[in-house]
């Protein structure tokens, strides 16, 4: 039976549950003389029959779904007697299996591989009609025994609630489930590609060239995993962003909190914040079209050698991208300073931009501090700009003309494309995902600690 | 208290010390005014320039070159008798327009030439004809005049030709440059609107490329990421909001979400590749994938905008419906969601623009691949307008470039018709207590 | 603008309706102000003085001298303009975006608002002391040095020293904090906290020292303090004080005025306000009818 037909008959089987339930309730208030005397309204008692029979041959299913794929894979590739020994040699193999159980590969496969579809096919479909029976039965079964288990004294609205309070308390989880699935995603490749590649020779080797040979006898590439050149290249790229915007998007916050009048704010605020809403890639076709040239020729009429994939032009550009997020959290925490703070020393004479260098921002300078360690983890993780306008090549510069790569781009080459899921090449993304990760963690776990005892401070 | 207040300092002195260093402190004023002003310009540039740049490029890639040439579906050329699918797979519309090409120009000779001359029209011109024959069979044997694409470098040539005289010729030659100028004057090329920018997929021809593909890749990621994060993240809004005690976990909850909300996208990326895909072996490429991805990534910013709008709901409409003896479930579900709906769809709006403009963990997830189809469903390969506008910047064919820019218009338009229409819902539906 | 609000207690509660509506039709018959506005030697002058909010007008043509040396207290109900007009003294008014002040104001017959008039120098001349003590989050020390500091002051280090331990002597604090003037200034009690706020407005030594309000915030002990170090600014300062104490008016000040919905209506030496008070409103006021 197909999936969707399976569905659809289980969505019946709810629905015929649910006013099995709420008729017998009504039937029930009818004969003890109304509704007062039910323990809960008739709808409850459909929704308590309807949850029996829905909610665990679903929970069935939608575990059947997940792992059926890769119990069948295991099971067929345990009955082929010499395997390859490598995992992309079996990918391959399965692969060619699948195709071929699906008729898309037609001719000559060795009678090992014939077997082993034909293994497939009857797996799979044997599973398909498992997996109907198994959760029509549970359906229609628990549907059966909660309609008979109906009383006007059962609790039905309790239980009913209970129900969806777990279904509330799974959904809060998801914030937790994700970062552990984060967790276990990067970590595991990433201590796969320790194996091969020592910790150490990661975090301070100084050449990265992850091209492997693909085969024993090629010439040329070893494969080289030092990770210094990325993290130098990022740090300068993010240093270049936030020379830019934490300037920029501090003083604009200062000027429209401290100076503008209403109409100006109300005008240039909206403005400076479409900024927040253009999408990265925007960013880096402006930056590798349209500033990473501009650099280049007004860099050659000085007569600098610059690369036409500059950390610069990547750089600037992000800094853009970054000024309203920054003038924005800024205005947030200068407006959170008291304005009798402002008058006490206005009132002894200070100009407006004294009392905003020497009273307001020290008084904001925590909020301000988070703001900006926010950003440096945005811009860190920053990908698209740097990915089209920054460049592959590793280099260990301190020119900021020159190209440069950082972790991000890493990761989208390494992963991007055709791969093989455990050659050192792709795990290594997962440990510079797991860098990244971790690092951006830590910016923003200080960054938030910080935010928010600022604002304590206020309340 | 004592007398000797401030002996070696009079008032006068004060006064006199003050006066002195007035003129620089003002001046001081004045410089950090200016900063600000200047810093407020600069971000206000950045914005115009930014806009004008894409619209500059961009606003040509909606118009297109098209030549009018005589078609004479000519049965012998085309090898085919009769109009049927077999026939029409086969059928030699290249010849066709060759054939009309030569008509046009009867003084071309020799291979090179000719071969330049055939230049003039798209690749996918044959398939215009084959469309057009299929629509209308009975046209077979006769002839029309069509209005056909140009090639991409002729488009190219003819547009740079309204910046400068000379225009841009790239890999255009004198010859072939003479011929455009002739058909112009004549009238028989002429830039017409450009259809098939939003009615095709994706091609390595600039003149076949469009953006539908990519449009309806982002409608079915969208439609999955809204389907999964808005009842989730208003589920655990809720949760957090009306039920959760407060303890430790709790707390680490609220940690995870604002942190998750910080946490780079490319990093959502990885998740996606090794839980989603290498894991549940789910189809590479897929809506349905990206999607999932996309919603792990909005669901913090749906979340805590829900959890606003159902902290601005005053509790004296909880206590009332209490009250009246109604269960917390009920209080919830019939009186506080209802008036923090619109907070929360406009929460849910910025999550989907958010989510909308995103790109980078979509390329881990193998949502990069060249895709020519238009997607049917959520697990059909597809590739999402962000990416396509990463893929298009990276071809070398100026013609991309215009293509680019357009596609990121397209991109825009929608982004600025989204959050026009969260900041108006939320105008509009707000309410005051 | 003005809310009249009824003090139920301690009034006579039989006829308050024709109190206020007595009130009401009394101010219409405000025109000029009652008493002495007026004195020879006056440090701060005030003629015809408009301000607005926007379109609201906040208060109404009033002029008032504030002599050399002497305690101004101004009084009436909340609301009455009595804030508002302190702040132009110094021109505070000029921070509330829509606010626009008419009139001739001098300072020792130098125009206080005008094109070329730099409030920088001017409040460093005319001093201000809030409602709610605001030291900066800054040391003891900072705070009072914070003035002098931006001024330039002091020339030396040492000069800057004892500019802050004769401001900190003056305001009664020195003895109580000479031992922590590195600790923050947000740490000290609220009495304390507003001694240093008046601290740091004597370091720059001012000649006028507005007070909007000074005790409103503080228990009667710290009160009882202020209004002592009050009277021994005196010697040395001009003082204008803001109160909604009727007590405080009558313990530190020589002259009284009585401001109503923005209508000065009364002013005359202190005692003689409060023992004879000549504008029926001023009466109705100090004997508790309203307020």
């Amino acid at each position: 039976m197909q999936t969707p037909t399976l569905f659809a008959l289980l969505l019946l089987l709810v629905l015929v549950a649910y006013g099995t339930g709420f008729s017998r309730a009504l039937a029930a208030a009818r004969s003890r003389g109304g509704m007062r005397n039910l323990s809960s309204l008739p709808s409850y008692y459909g929704l308590h029959t309807a949850l029996w029979c829905g909610l665990p041959a679903l929970l069935l299913l939608g575990a059947w779904l997940a792992f059926d794929d890769a119990i069948i894979r295991a099971l067929v590739m345990n009955g082929i007697a010499d395997k390859p020994d490598t995992i992309a040699g079996q990918n391959l193999l399965y692969a060619q299996i699948q195709n071929l159980a699906a008729g898309h590969l037609f001719g000559d496969a060795s009678p090992q591989v014939q077997a082993a579809a034909e293994r497939l096919s009857s797996l799979q479909s044997g599973s398909r009609n498992l997996q109907a029976a198994l959760s029509l039965i549970l359906a229609s079964g628990l549907g059966a025994f909660a309609a008979l288990r109906f009383s006007p004294e059962l609790r039905a609205r309790e239980k009913v609630e209970k129900v969806l309070r777990g279904v509330l308390i799974t959904c809060a989880c998801a914030a937790i489930f994700t970062t552990v699935g984060i967790l276990l995603s990067v970590l595991f490749e990433s201590l796969r590609f320790f194996q091969s590649v020592p910790v150490t020779e990661f975090l301070f080797g100084l050449h990265w060239s992850p091209q492997m040979a693909l085969r024993a006898d090629q010439v040329g590439s070893s494969g080289a995993f030092g990770a210094v050149p990325l993290f130098t290249g990022t740090l300068m790229v993010s240093a270049i962003a936030m020379f830019v915007a934490v300037p920029v998007g501090l003083m604009s916050a200062i000027y429209l909190a401290e100076y503008a009048s209403k109409r100006v704010r109300a005008i240039a605020k909206p403005i400076i914040e479409i900024l927040a809403g253009v999408p990265t890639v925007v960013y880096g076709f402006f930056a590798a079209l349209t500033v990473a040239p501009f650099i280049r020729d007004l860099a050659n009429s000085v007569g600098l050698q610059a690369s036409s994939e500059s950390a610069l032009a990547a750089g600037l550009v992000m800094g853009i991208m970054i000024i309203p997020f920054i003038s924005s959290l800024s205005d947030d925490v200068i407006n959170a300073v008291p304005q009798s703070l402002r008058d006490g020393s206005l009132g002894l004479g200070s100009t407006r931009s004294e009392t905003v260098r020497k009273v307001v921002i020290p008084a904001a300078l925590p909020g301000i501090v988070g703001g900006v360690l926010l950003a440096v983890s945005r811009a860190i993780g920053e990908t698209m700009i740097v990915v089209m306008a920054a460049g592959l090549a590793a280099n260990l510069t301190a020119n900021p003309l020159e190209s440069v790569t950082t972790v991000t781009v890493q990761i989208v080459t390494l992963l991007v494309g055709d791969q093989e899921f455990d050659s050192p090449k792709t795990l290594a993304a997962f440990a510079l995902g797991l860098m990244l990760f971790v690092s951006t963690l830590v910016l923003n776990f200080i960054a938030l600690h910080v935010v928010k005892k600022y604002r304590e401070q206020y309340d | 208290m004592t007398d000797s207040t401030q002996t070696n300092l009079t008032q006068q002195q004060v006064r006199e010390r003050i006066e002195q260093r007035l003129a620089s402190r003002h001046r001081k004023e004045k410089l950090f005014r200016g900063l600000g002003i200047a810093s407020i310009a600069f971000g206000v540039l950045a914005v115009v320039v930014l806009f004008t740049d894409i619209i500059g490029k961009g606003s040509g890639a909606f118009v297109q070159s098209a030549i009018e040439l005589r078609v004479h579906y000519d049965q012998q050329v085309l090898g085919i008798d009769e109009v049927d699918d077999e026939s029409l797979a086969w059928a030699n519309f290249t010849g066709v327009i060759r054939e009309s090409l030569r008509e046009r120009f009867p003084e071309v000779s020799g291979r090179g030439e000719k071969r330049e001359l055939y230049s003039l029209v798209s690749t996918g011109a044959p398939f215009t004809l084959r469309d057009r024959l299929r629509a209308n069979p009975e046209l077979l044997g006769k002839t029309e005049t069509l209005w056909l694409a140009a090639d991409d470098d002729v488009d190219t040539f003819v547009k740079s030709l309204s910046d400068t005289e000379e225009g841009f010729r790239g890999r255009t030659s004198e010859q072939k440059a003479g011929w455009i100028q002739q058909l112009l004057g004549s009238g028989e090329m002429k830039k017409r609107f450009n259809s098939t920018f939003f009615t095709n997929g994706d091609s390595r021809e600039p003149e076949q490329a469009g953006i539908r593909a990519a449009l309806m890749g982002s409608l079915f990621t969208l439609l999955v990421t809204l389907a999964l994060s808005f009842p989730i993240g208003v589920a655990a809004a809720i949760y957090l909001e009306e039920y959760a005690p407060k303890n430790r976990w709790t707390d680490l909850i609220e940690v995870n979400i604002n942190n998750l909300a910080a946490v780079p996208s490319i990093v959502f990326g990885l998740l996606g590749l090794a839980i989603f895909i290498n894991f549940f072996e789910l189809p590479r490429s897929a809506p349905l994938v990206g999607g999932l991805v996309l919603t792990l990534m909005t669901l913090p910013t749906i979340i805590i905008s829900s959890r606003a709008a159902l902290k601005a709901v005053p509790p004296s409409i909880r206590e009332a419906a209490m009250g009246m003896g109604a269960s917390r479930m009920q209080v919830v579900f019939h009186h506080v969601l209802p008036l923090a709906m619109p907070g929360m769809l406009t929460g849910a709006i910025i999550g989907m623009a958010q989510a909308l403009g995103e790109t980078a963990p979509l390329l881990m997830i193998g949502m990069v691949a060249f895709i020519v189809d238009v997607p049917g469903g959520v697990t059909d390969p597809a590739t999402v307008l962000p990416v396509q506008i990463f893929l298009w910047a990276d071809s070398p064919e100026r013609a991309f470039v215009e293509r680019t820019s357009a596609a990121i218009m397209v991109l825009l338009s929608f982004l600025i018709v989204m959050n026009t229409s969260a900041v108006l819902l939320r105008k509009k539906l707000e309410r005051r207590w | 603008m003005n809310t009249m609000t009824l003090d139920a207690a301690g009034a006579e509660p039989a006829k308050p309706e024709s109190v206020e509506r007595k009130a009401v039709d009394t101010l219409t018959k405000v025109r000029e102000t009652v008493g002495q506005p007026l004195c020879d030697d006056a440090k701060l002058r005030m003629r015809n003085v408009n301000v607005f909010y926007g379109e609201a007008q906040a208060i109404h043509d009033v002029s008032l001298d504030i002599g050399r040396n002497e305690v101004v207290a101004m009084i009436g109900p909340s609301g009455c303009g009595k804030s508002t007009f302190l702040r132009c003294l110094n021109r505070m008014n000029d921070t509330i975006e829509g606010c626009r002040v008419e009139g001739e104001l001098s300072l020792d017959d130098e125009p206080i608002y005008g094109p070329r008039v730099d409030v920088v120098p001017l409040r460093a001349r005319v001093g201000m002391v809030f409602q709610k003590p605001n030291p900066f989050p800054k040391s003891i020390y900072d705070n009072v040095a914070y003035g002098p500091k931006i001024h330039g002051i002091a020339s030396r280090r040492a000069e800057l020293d004892e500019i802050v331990e004769n401001s900190l002597r003056r305001a009664g604090l020195w003895n109580e904090v000479k031992d922590r003037l590195d600790k923050p200034g947000t740490g000290l009690s609220g009495g304390q906290q507003q001694r240093l706020c008046i601290a740091r407005a004597i370091a720059v030594s001012p000649e006028v020292i507005l007070m909007d309000e000074p005790c409103s915030a503080l228990d009667p002990i710290a009160t009882a303090r202020i209004e002592e170090l009050i009277d021994e600014l005196r010697e040395n300062y001009t003082i204008a004080i803001v109160t909604h104490s009727m007590q405080q008016a009558a313990r530190v000040s020589q002259r009284t005025a009585y401001f109503h919905l923005g209508h000065l209506v009364e002013v005359n030496d202190t005692e003689t306000v409060f023992t004879n008070p000549q504008h029926e409103l001023t009466e109705a006021y100090i004997t508790g009818r309203f307020g």
